[in-house]
């Protein structure tokens, strides 16, 4: 559905012979196909026309440079641009000089807060911090289960005194990190709507008599034209000092994060990326970017690959793939690595590139499949592994019996494998395909037939 | 909220009215009340609810409705209204060019026309009928799936609110097992609604928990069992197919359940929501959109983009936390709601 800014920006300066200074004409189309993009990654509009009129005066000045296209250099100015807005580098979360810290956490309803606080208190344990999380949500039926349930799973206490005020929970919930010798208090307060004066009240009410640290504000990350008014609205009323963007492990594009950012000056620090209680990280405004105008994040691969991956011998493997001799048995080993990195599809998707490449078609890998593809493997004897082509038809009819599958799928496997040696083989020697090395190298030309 | 609180509200009796046509119920007797009171319905609830946006929509609104002709810069900031209500391009375009084609008909010549033409083209793209679910089923199975944090688990406490008022058997099935919690939530809401509660320990299978429900729900003769799912991003296939495999499930107590399917969706979403309505749609067919949390400044376009694009009405708005905030959907009133130059 979305395509890549590159690629329409290509539609517009496909017509654009010659080189020298782009033209008043080339600039207003290529503003025309930003503005639509930012929209359609749910950039507020005043803040779109703050984005446009920006990137729009420099275009304007900027020569095209001989080895760049138009289209390139244009896209490098708007990624510079959203980034420079969103604050350049990653800002982490203050600590009290004096313990201990409290963070109190606001937003409207379903952001996901209760689940922030808890990946809060997890990521802060890492640190070699001792949280303890305080339940002032008493809107919600269960608030305070949910935050009791996930509060034992990470091994940190919660606190929810009477279950009744939330302002005489918050204080008491303070006194109690105290007297407990806990140096993170962390807040969960009940969502609220923008316009609900009474609940803003009670939240101004909570922050006054705990005096937090920092006030963060929750943002669902698939927040459209909104943001605008939910942040100025907590700006106004609590004058927060960070952001958490949640449920960013999904496919939207988050245009939020740029909304929020311009409106309110307040950092992003966290982003949410999944369901598991590990799942919160720093957020990094050029990744942002990336994501909001559709490229791909391969620096957030690149870590997740290292943080999972664990390869015995990566010396060994390198020089097998080199020498055209991989195995089934790393084949098996290669899968199930990048299986523990999560979802394939969600993997591709930070390929950069990929996404517009695989436009209009809903790329799906079968899970199922691959689930076949290690039964097939298992049911090879180690040397049938390591020798793939000693595997004959009684073999094969063996191998398909005792995996379940059958003997189509144990050919289709090994010709797959053979194939993929052999294109190992051409990558070790260098001859990698062009156009696959500058993708993985600037994110652009993959996208370009 | 207490019984007294709800039966107090003023327009109770046509709330409830409402209800009873949506699920083609026979209407309850209505309480005597003074005539004016009578009248709040959707169209009020949905003003009141609704902030003025803080960037200014209302101001371009009012200038472009008022009592003079139709100019060039109204199209611009036609647009740029219908793309601030999270509309999005595609159907914000559509939009735009049929009434500028209306207007080059001289169909549409002052302000109010326009405001008009407006209405009543969103209240008919969203949906041209009133919405009904038809509670032909023993019992007729609802299952109700969304992202995380969209509202369902609340969704269900209201709708089985209204149905017992109805006079209707209900059995919740709790089939978010996931989340922490989620159970105990629905638990407070099934008290309220006077509904049975089928639940297993946090953890259970999904699957097995819908199953039970439908088949206590069978076996005690319910009207209606309304089954909870566990909040999922559509972009998690594993997830999907467990969606599938519970909608699956229930199809082995009654081959038709589940007989309707209901997306919950946060109006505050923006472009996100048509893959969401796509995504579900592909997992499980959809019947209808829940949208909830049309309070604020949220406006719920993106409703009317899913409805444009897959097809999928809207058949419940929520516009606040009440129990009498959930109520069937109103199309032109909530056109005319959302694009409204006076509300303060």
């Amino acid at each position: 559905m979305f395509d890549a800014l590159g690629d329409r920006l290509h539609g517009v300066f496909s017509g654009l012979s010659g080189r020298g200074k782009l033209s008043a004409d080339d600039i207003d189309l290529a503003m025309r196909e930003i503005r639509r993009a930012l929209l359609e990654a749910d950039v507020s509009l005043p803040v779109v026309k703050q984005v446009t009129n920006a990137i729009s005066e420099r275009a304007k000045g900027a020569e095209v440079l001989g080895s760049l296209k138009p289209e390139e250099q244009v896209v490098t100015i708007v990624n510079e641009e959203l980034t420079r807005l969103m604050g350049e580098t990653n800002v982490g979360l203050a600590m009290a000089s004096k313990p201990p810290t409290i963070i109190l956490a606001a937003g409207l309803q379903g952001s996901g807060k209760t689940t922030f606080c808890a990946k809060l208190a997890r990521h802060l344990q890492k640190q070699g911090r001792a949280p303890l999380m305080v339940a002032c949500d008493v809107q919600r039926p269960a608030a305070a289960d949910q935050l009791e349930v996930l509060g034992r799973q990470i091994d940190a206490p919660v606190y929810r005194g009477d279950g009744k005020d939330p302002v005489k929970i918050a204080s008491q919930g303070v006194k109690e990190a105290g007297k407990a010798g806990k140096d993170v208090v962390i807040v969960d307060t009940a969502g609220r709507t923008s316009v609900d004066e009474e609940m803003m009240a009670q939240l101004v009410d909570i922050r006054d008599a705990v005096d937090p640290t920092s006030v963060l504000l929750v943002l669902d990350a698939m927040t459209g034209q909104t943001a605008v008014d939910v942040a100025s609205a907590f700006s106004d009323a609590v004058d927060f000092d960070g952001v958490v963007l949640t449920k960013l492990d999904g496919d939207a594009r988050g245009g939020a994060a740029l909304s929020v950012r311009a409106v309110t000056g307040a950092p992003i620090i966290f982003i949410g990326t999944g369901e598991k209680i590990d799942a919160l990280e720093a957020f990094h405004p050029d990744r942002m970017a990336s994501r909001i105008l559709g490229r791909g994040d391969l620096q957030s691969l690149m870590e997740k690959a290292q943080e999972t991956v664990e390869i015995e011998d990566p010396k060994d493997l390198q020089r097998r793939i080199k020498d055209g001799n991989l195995t089934l048995e790393d084949f098996l080993d290669q899968m199930r690595q990048v299986k523990k990195m999560g979802p394939i599809s969600q993997l591709l998707g930070m390929v950069p590139g990929f996404k517009s490449a695989t436009r209009g078609k809903d790329i799906q890998v079968d899970e199922d499949k691959l689930g076949r593809v290690e039964a097939i493997i298992q049911s090879m004897t180690p040397e049938e592994r390591r020798r793939p082509d000693m595997i004959n038809g009684s073999r094969r009819r063996r191998i398909a019996m005792g995996s379940g599958t059958s003997v189509q799928e144990v050919n289709q496997l090994l010709s797959q494998f053979k194939q993929m040696r052999k294109l190992m083989k051409q990558i070790g020697k260098g001859a990698i395909p062009a156009g696959l090395a500058e993708g993985l190298a600037g994110g652009q030309q993959l996208t370009h037939p | 909220m207490s019984d007294e609180e709800v039966a107090s509200s003023a327009s109770e009796g046509e709330d409830l009215g409402r209800w009873a046509d949506l699920f083609g119920l026979e209407r309850p007797p209505e309480p005597e009340q003074d005539e004016p009171k009578k009248r709040r319905g959707f169209l009020s609830r949905m003003r009141e609810s609704l902030a003025k946006p803080r960037q200014g929509l209302a101001p371009q609104l009012a200038s472009m409705f008022s009592d003079r002709p139709v100019g060039p810069d109204d199209w611009d900031d036609l647009e740029d209204a219908l793309i601030g209500a999270d509309c999005g391009l595609e159907t914000t375009e559509e939009i735009v060019n049929y009434l500028r084609s209306e207007a080059g008909a001289g169909r549409i010549v002052m302000g109010p026309d326009l405001a008009k033409a407006l209405w009543k083209t969103v209240g008919e793209r969203m949906s041209p009928e009133p919405p009904t679910i038809t509670l032909d089923g023993a019992p007729t199975v609802i299952m109700v799936a969304g992202v995380n944090g969209s509202g369902k688990t609340t969704t269900i406490g209201k709708i089985a609110y209204r149905l017992s008022q109805l006079d209707q058997r209900v059995v919740i099935g709790a089939a978010d097992t996931f989340r922490a919690a989620a159970i105990e939530q629905l638990q407070t809401w099934a008290e309220r609604g006077d509904a049975e509660l089928v639940r297993q320990a946090p953890g259970a299978d999904p699957g097995a928990v819908a199953f039970d429900a439908v088949a206590a729900g069978k076996a005690r003769g319910a009207d209606v069992v309304l089954v909870d799912t566990a909040g999922r991003l559509q972009t998690e296939h594993n997830l999907m197919d467990e969606l599938k495999k519970v909608a699956g499930v229930m199809g082995k107590v009654d081959p038709a359940a589940p007989h309707e399917t209901l997306l919950v969706l946060d109006a505050t979403t923006g472009q996100n929501g048509i893959s969401q309505a796509r995504l579900f749609g592909e997992a499980v067919p959809l019947s209808g959109v829940v949208l909830t949390k049309l309070d604020g400044a949220a406006r719920g376009g993106i409703a009317l983009a899913i409805r444009s694009q897959l097809g999928v009405p809207v058949v419940l708005a929520g516009t606040g936390e009440r129990v009498e905030d959930l109520q069937p959907f109103d199309a032109r009133a909530y056109a005319q709601a959302i694009f409204s130059p006076d509300d303060q």
